[in-house]
Parts: structure tokens; sequence; C-alpha cells
């Protein structure tokens, strides 16, 4: 890392969060996919589904805001394609510059526009009644775990977003993690479902934060949910990053 | 439109020659792009590399700047390793590459103030200002690029280019996809840069561009150098024997098909109306 490795991040982060002010389309986009699902859910499928003493919005947000992630990440390997297809990219790695600082600026941009969708699909959510006793504290451990999930996410994206050769191929690895929260916990409780299905998403990273994080929101004790968690996110996080850089360093060798 | 610039290099100059090559090779798995290319280019001067479609000129730019490694041969820039000490050939020189390397989504102000700010310079936004000026656009700086023509983003792009003055320029096909124009435009920007001192290397594929422009001309074919020389020293290359009929003077395209059709064996010589078409974009004849 050089020295101007911070500056260069922080102007670089600075272009492309432009990108996202300026198609704000990109946030709306992220966050309705999420919406509708959250309101087919709650007005439509909820009312058969027994979750117990929890309303079923309170029940169903935490498995809604990692769809909110997984489908914003997309337009993280978006906006990373698009530069890598014209010359932009070219023109920074030909600069003095920190390197790495490119790469960094997309996945900070990247946070940031998720937690903007996040902000709004939690905004709706209390219009449709989400309501949480949790505490300063436990509204933090929240906001870390999914701060944490977006990382990782962002890192498995950096990967489509340098190496695809077309945007849709470039945007389309999201299709499979918008759906995980399907086979999870998230929705329905994991006791109804058959044998192996139950099996699997009862071990997928999703049923593990979602219950991690819905146990936060209603304030009961995280157990060892939470702990499962926070392996699976720096898990992914640290596979991904390492995947993610080897990409880099081909295409910039 | 363009006024002459008072740049002046100043990047820890270094004696010798802007750009040294020699014996560069490069290989994309089996395709041998280039083998074996050997040139100098003098400081200040323009230096156009010329090829057809594939015939490695890319590539040639891509490894002086830094952005691709050699599989052999040696390459310096501004008296600068370009695998050693590439962080000192990339403070000294500025790429434009073949499609303009401008963000779509910012105005063209912002472009240069971007630019301005990685080369860590003093007050971004005069240099921008002064840089919308000096090519035309400051009308169009608070604009959005995406609106610009292809002119005009060639002529950002350049622009882009010019910041921190860098001693040395590659520009990798500056007017393709242009009209006649904006080509123009861009050759205006070229030659002002070099009376500024810096040294431009250009690839095209366009002839004329390279009799227009460049000072020295090589020409790049299967992987090789097999013609580098003035434009005079060219045009001498053709056989006296056309004495006769000489009214005109030989074009460097006429060299460019004779020296390339000797070296391919392919016949592009004599009457090549049909052969040539699909290599070159060819300047128009008589």
């Amino acid at each position: 890392m050089t020295t101007h490795f911070f500056g260069d991040t922080a102007v670089l982060t600075g272009r492309t969060m432009r990108h996202v002010t300026r198609s704000l389309d990109t946030i709306i986009t992220t966050a309705i996919t999420p919406i509708a699902i959250m309101l087919l859910f709650v007005y439509v499928f909820g009312g058969a589904i027994d979750t117990g003493s929890v309303s079923y919005v309170n029940y169903m947000l935490p498995g809604i805001l990692l769809i909110t992630i997984a489908s914003g990440i997309s337009y993280t390997a978006f906006r990373l394609f698009t530069d890598m297809q014209g010359g932009i990219f070219e023109r920074f790695q030909s600069m003095p510059i920190a390197r790495s600082g490119v790469l960094w600026a997309h996945v900070l941009t990247s946070l940031v526009a998720n937690v903007i969708s996040l902000v709004v699909v939690v905004g709706v959510a209390l219009l449709l009644g989400f309501r949480s006793g949790a505490g300063v504290l436990a509204w933090l451990a929240v906001a870390g775990i999914l701060v944490l999930f977006t990382l990782a996410l962002t890192w498995i994206a950096v990967i489509p977003g340098l190496t695809a050769k077309s945007v849709d191929g470039a945007s389309a690895f999201s299709y499979p993690l918008i759906f995980l929260p399907f086979i999870s916990s998230a929705f329905v409780p994991t006791d109804t479902m058959p044998g192996p299905v139950r099996a699997f998403a009862e071990n997928q990273p999703v049923t593990s934060i979602v219950n991690a994080i819905r146990d936060l929101f209603t304030r009961q004790p995280v157990g060892t949910d939470i702990w499962t968690a926070l392996a699976w996110c720096v898990g992914i996080l640290v596979v991904a990053y390492v995947f993610a850089t080897i990409s880099y360093r081909r295409r910039i060798s | 439109m363009l006024t002459a610039m008072n740049i002046r290099p100043t990047t820890n100059q270094v004696n010798g020659p802007a750009i040294h090559v020699q014996g560069l090779e490069k290989s994309y798995k089996e395709l041998r792009v280039l083998r074996g290319v050997d040139l100098d280019v003098a400081r200040g001067s323009i230096f156009a590399l010329l090829g057809s479609n594939g015939a490695g000129k890319t590539t040639v730019v891509k490894i002086l700047s830094t952005l691709l490694k050699a599989d052999a041969g040696t390459a310096r820039v501004n008296g600068f390793d370009v695998v050693t000490q590439a962080a000192r050939v990339r403070e000294s020189i500025s790429l434009t590459g073949q499609f303009a390397a401008v963000d779509e989504i910012l105005t063209g102000r912002e472009n240069l103030v971007l630019v301005a700010r990685l080369r860590h310079l003093d007050d971004p936004g005069a240099i921008a200002d002064d840089l919308l000026t000096r090519f035309s656009l400051t009308e169009a700086g608070s604009r959005r690029v995406a609106t610009y023509s292809g002119g005009m983003r060639r002529r950002l792009d350049i622009a882009m280019s010019l910041i921190g003055n860098p001693p040395v320029i590659f520009l990798d096909e500056p007017t393709t996809g242009l009209d006649p124009e904006a080509r123009i435009e861009v050759w205006q920007a070229v030659k002002a840069l070099a009376q500024g001192g810096t040294t431009v290397l250009l690839t095209t594929q366009y002839l004329d561009e390279a009799e227009q422009l460049a000072d020295r001309i090589a020409i790049l074919h299967q992987g090789r150098i097999i013609v580098d020389g003035t434009l005079a020293e060219l045009k001498q290359l053709l056989p006296a024997a056309k004495v006769e009929y000489v009214e005109k003077q030989p074009s460097l395209e006429d060299v460019f098909f004779a020296v390339v059709g000797d070296a391919a064996g392919d016949g592009h010589r004599g009457d090549a109306e049909t052969g040539s078409q699909d290599r070159m974009t060819r300047s128009s004849r008589k």
C-alpha cells in the first residue's frame, strides 16, 4: 500500500458514490423487490403461517433485509463491470495511484448504497407494523451483522464484476443469493419442511443470520446462533476476498 | 480553436530517448502477437505506430503503460523500466486508450477534477477550468459526459491525459470512430501537445493520420517493426522505376502496401484493389 492509499480511495469512492446518487433508481430497484416480497408475505401468505407469538412482519423482516443486500450487490458487480469495459479502469491503472483503491472504492460504495436501501426497507416495514423493543446495543449488533453480510456479499460480487464477459453475466450471480432466504427460517419455521430440505435450511448461512437478527429484534437471548452467523459472514468474506483479489491480480498483471 | 499549450513536461526528466523498446515479445496462449519489437522515440516527437487491426499496436501500448507484462525484451519509458520501475513510469505517462476513458455519469469538469485529485495536484478546480477552456469544452463542462459527441469525448479524454503534464503520452487509436471534423480537432490537439514538448506515441490504422501528425513512423506487421523512419525516408523505399508516371508523390499508403506486401508475400502490390480493402482502412485514393 502506498502513502496515498486512503486519499486515493476516498477520491475514487466519491466518484462511485456519485454514480449511486445520480442513478437513485438503482436504490429504488434494489429496495423494490424486497418490499414487494414483504407485501406479498405479510398480506397474502403470512396469515396462514404460524409464527407463534411473534407478529408475521416482525418474524420475516430479517430475511427481507438479507434479500435487500443480495439484490443490492448485483449493482456493485454491474458498476465494476462497466468500469472494466470502458477505458476508465485502464486509465486508473496506468496512473500513479494506489491501484487497489479502485476496488476498495467500489466496495465502500456498495456498503453505503446497501445501507441506504436497508434504511428504506426498514422504513416501509415500520409502516406495515414492524415494531421492535430492541435497545441501542441490539440495534448496533443488528447493524454490525448486516454490514458484515454486505461486505461478504460485496466481495462475492467483485468476482463476476471483474471476470464477467457480459452485463447479464455480471449481475445474474445474485439470483441464487436472493433465492437462498426462501429455503431457510426467514419466512416459515423450518419444522414443517421435509427431512433433506430441513437439513439444508437449518445449516445454511441465512438461517443462523436470520435467527440471530430476529432474536435481537425480539429481545430474546441470541444463543449460539449469533456466533454461527458471524462465523459464516467472516468465512464467506475471507474466501470471497481471496478469490476477488486473485481475479483482480489477474486483470492488472 | 485550440490555442498552443505552454506545457513544459516536468516530471523527472532523464536523458536518452523518451521511449526505448528492445526485443519485446508477447504471446496470448498460442498466438504470438509481438515477435521482437524494437523502437526508439525521441523526446518531444510524435511517433506513429502504424498497423492493421490485430497487428499488436495496442499490446505495445499496454506494455509501455504498465498494464501488461511482456514475455521477453525490455522497455524503458522516460528512462524507467516498465517492470522494475512501474510506479515511476506511471508518474511519467498518460494513457488515452482505444475507448474514451471518461466517466459518463460525471460531468466533463468532474472528470478533470477527478484526475487532478488522483494526481495529487493543488487546486484541481482551476486546472479543470483551464483545460475546459483550452479544449473548447467550457460550455459543456457542467453537462454529463453521456451527452457528449464522440469528438467532445475524445477531446475531454485527451485533456484528462494532460493533467499533471506527463512527459510521455500514449494515444491508442485516438481518432477511430470519429467523424472527419472531430478527427481534425483531435489532430490539432495532438500537434499542440508536441509543440509543448510532450512526447507522443500514437497508434493508428489510418495512413493519412500518420502522414499528417508524425515525425517518425513505424509499421508494425506480424509482430515486428518492418519499417521505421521519417515520412521522407519511407517514401524512398518505393522503387524509382515509377518515375515516368510521377505526377504525384507516392503516398504513404503506397509505401505501406508495398512494404507490407513484400513482407507478407501475399501480393498487395499491383492491382491490390480487392485484397487490401479488408486489412486496412484506406485513405482516399487520388
